[in-house]
């Protein structure tokens, strides 16, 4: 029998990626996903349920479809936009529900995945160069994002404790920069400003959204449980980072550079959110030895992301949309799926 | 009825498997095909950028390829730069050879590849020994030196960054045992810490507490020796006279000190040091017979093993005193 996956989040980059890529696998028999809203990305055989950001309604659907494995996307990790309490009511509430129905008993699950985020461990002058995965964190927390953060995974170790017969694997993935996702720092790139703290350069990593996206696959696909790091290989100064993408530092005075920058985000020319504040001062790197061990390769090193990033907004810029090289046509795809006049099972 | 195994299907013909060989599986794939489908259409048809591509992930063609190398600096993942260091070293060399005169002993001691723990006295109150141990060292045998330091220095604004682009890193053990195992390279400890340079004159050439004994323990870890570094000049080139306790806690710095500079050049003081002449007398390399890797080694051992070198550097600075007969001219 083929594995049961639901999916949280599916109205999300995340949720409506990882469905995408696990409908192509034939191992994969029936994809759910969760979300607020519509999905939306064109999914060919993922089923949508609709819930609340709570998911209280998770458990009666896991108890009702015998799905072996959740995959777990809707966290949030960038409090641009989110108030305090939506983060704390998806990040802490959503992840106590999702677990509470994972670990009912007799429940069907035998995997989650949870994609957290290198936010968890902050960003001080205290830090080693490379985080591990069991490094603690040196500094106190000081984001509404990072204590959400941190309380997930919390209730994530505890949950890993309590239920020894469930595989529970932690995805942390650095800052996130590729062609189609939208990050505070690929929002100010685009805008050609990239926001320093003046006189501080620091070492930062990013993630490809595609390795992003097979990092998930792996684990989910080969049951890996545990706690990984996820970032490109490398580590590039954040001025760096503007002369990849094209942009110009913008430089905040070292003291509140937030207070500064508030009334540019509050114009829409920035975006500066809290928790980008200590990497923009201090940066922050993780260790991915772990993860590669497991056998995982990435595609794209930490400034390959930056550049990937750059190359896609260089052709957004030319043509208005970043992937002419493959344009979905909805009607032709479904005549030659659905309609009798194509001859079927020949071979190409 | 199969839509997964239709040939002219976009994505990756999957390999004949679930779909087709359960028909109510696959009449609950058209059902939801349809019906997301449709939702697909009018995703597909909004103009938004976070409509997504519909190529999956897995068959997506790599940008890598054609890119080229997207890096546009030589800053490595410890913030050094060689391009740095060179201007530095060029501003610098005036300064080692004709201002410090710089002297060394024993340089041949210093391995010329493989990882090592260089451990040196530390004195003046901003310091001259450290970034002459790593221009001497990187002229000489042309291999750079990374300097680990307080945290301190990452919250200063301009210096931090700058510091880090010489080659200057966190003293966290985690970067100590990765620079000197993982990645065979010289790093450079002051185990007295700032202890050694807010000191004043009166306590010169007084080695201070070496810690807690860490930088033996990491070394032994490491698995790599210990090449004490005598350093005799540095206590006069920028002699504190006397400390204030109270700026120094206003402005947030570990201490505040009225240099003997200060008093004879007022604010220039600060940046400008007494033409002292430095030696340095490289030690004999000490090995530690222990297990490399282990998470932690005896106390007594690593406190025994600390303290014998704190004896050594203090024995040897006694010597070379001994033998100086001028703080100018050596």
């Amino acid at each position: 029998m083929g594995r049961r996956v639901l999916i949280t989040g599916l109205d999300t980059f995340w949720g409506g990626r990882m469905a995408q890529a696990l409908e192509v696998r034939p191992d994969v028999d029936v994809i759910l996903g969760l979300g607020t809203k519509e999905p939306r990305v064109p999914l060919e055989r993922t089923e949508f349920v609709r819930s609340d950001q709570k998911y209280s309604i998770l458990s009666r659907i896991v108890r009702a479809t015998q799905v072996d494995t959740i995959v777990h996307t809707f966290l949030e990790t960038n409090s641009v936009g989110v108030p305090g309490r939506v983060l704390h009511e998806i990040n802490v509430i959503g992840t106590l529900n999702l677990l509470a129905a994972a670990g009912s008993p007799g429940s069907s699950v035998r995997h989650v995945v949870v994609k957290s985020s290198t936010h968890v461990y902050g960003s001080s002058e205290h830090d080693p160069a490379w985080f591990r995965e069991e490094t603690p964190r040196p500094s106190p927390v000081r984001t509404r994002l990072e204590r959400s953060l941190v309380e997930v995974e919390a209730l994530v170790r505890d949950f890993t404790e309590d239920n020894p017969r469930l595989g529970v694997t932690v995805l942390r993935f650095a800052n996130v920069l590729g062609t189609d996702i939208v990050t505070p720092v690929s929002h100010d790139l685009r805008r050609h400003l990239l926001p320093c703290v003046a006189g501080f350069d620091p070492l930062v990593q990013f993630v490809e959204e595609d390795d992003v996206v097979r990092a998930l696959e792996f684990v989910t696909d080969r049951r890996i449980p545990g706690v990984f790091n996820v970032a490109g290989e490398g580590k590039l100064p954040w001025s760096e980072v503007a002369a990849i993408g094209g942009a110009v530092l913008l430089p905040l005075p070292p003291v509140w550079p937030g207070a500064f920058a508030a009334p540019l985000t509050r114009l829409g020319l920035v975006q500066f959110p809290p928790e980008m504040e200590g990497l923009a001062r201090y940066g922050r790197g993780v260790d991915t030895g772990r993860l590669r061990a497991s056998g995982f390769r990435y595609r794209y090193t930490s400034a390959g992301a930056v550049q990937s990033f750059a190359r896609a907004n260089n052709l957004r810029r030319a043509t208005g949309s970043a992937a002419p090289e493959y344009r979905y046509e909805q009607d032709v795809e479904q005549f030659f799926r659905h309609s009798p006049a194509v001859v079927r099972g020949l071979d190409a | 009825m199969a839509v997964s195994t239709d040939p002219a299907d976009p994505a990756p013909a999957r390999e004949t498997g679930a779909g087709p060989g359960h028909p109510d599986d696959a009449d609950l794939i058209e059902a939801v095909v349809r019906r997301t489908g449709r939702d697909g259409q009018a995703a597909a048809d909004r103009p938004s950028e976070d409509t997504l591509r519909y190529l999956p992930v897995a068959t997506r063609p790599s940008d890598t390829g054609t890119a080229g190398d997207p890096r546009r600096s030589d800053v490595d993942e410890w913030g050094r730069s060689e391009h740095v260091r060179r201007i530095a070293r060029r501003l610098y060399d005036p300064l080692y050879r004709y201002w410090f005169r710089v002297e060394w002993e024993g340089l041949e001691k210093i391995p010329a590849d493989g990882g090592a723990l260089l451990i040196a006295n530390h004195a003046g109150a901003i310091p001259p020994d450290a970034p002459a141990i790593m221009h001497g060292i990187e002229q000489q045998l042309d291999r750079p030196v990374y300097g680990l330091a307080d945290d301190f220095f990452r919250t200063v604004p301009v210096v931090g960054t700058l510091w880090s682009r010489a080659g200057g890193v966190p003293a966290h053990p985690d970067n100590a045992f990765r620079l000197l195992h993982d990645q065979g390279q010289l790093a450079l400890v002051f185990p007295e810490g700032t202890k050694a340079t807010s000191k004043t004159y009166a306590d010169r050439y007084r080695l201070r507490r070496f810690g807690r004994g860490g930088f033996v323990e990491i070394a032994m870890r490491a698995g790599v020796p210990v090449v004490p570094i005598a350093v005799v000049g540095a206590e006069e080139a920028m002699p504190i006279v006397f400390r204030i306790g109270g700026v120094a806690r206003a402005l947030h710095l570990p201490y505040f000190p009225v240099t003997a500079n200060a008093l004879v050049l007022g604010p220039l003081g600060y940046i400008t040091y007494f033409p002292a002449k430095l030696k340095l007398r490289v030690l004999d390399p000490v090995r530690f017979d222990v297990e490399p890797g282990l998470e932690r080694y005896s106390r007594s051992r690593v406190m025994d093993e600390a303290e014998g070198i704190r004896a050594t550097l203090q024995e040897a600075l006694h010597d070379m005193l001994r033998e100086r007969r001028s703080v100018w001219f050596g």
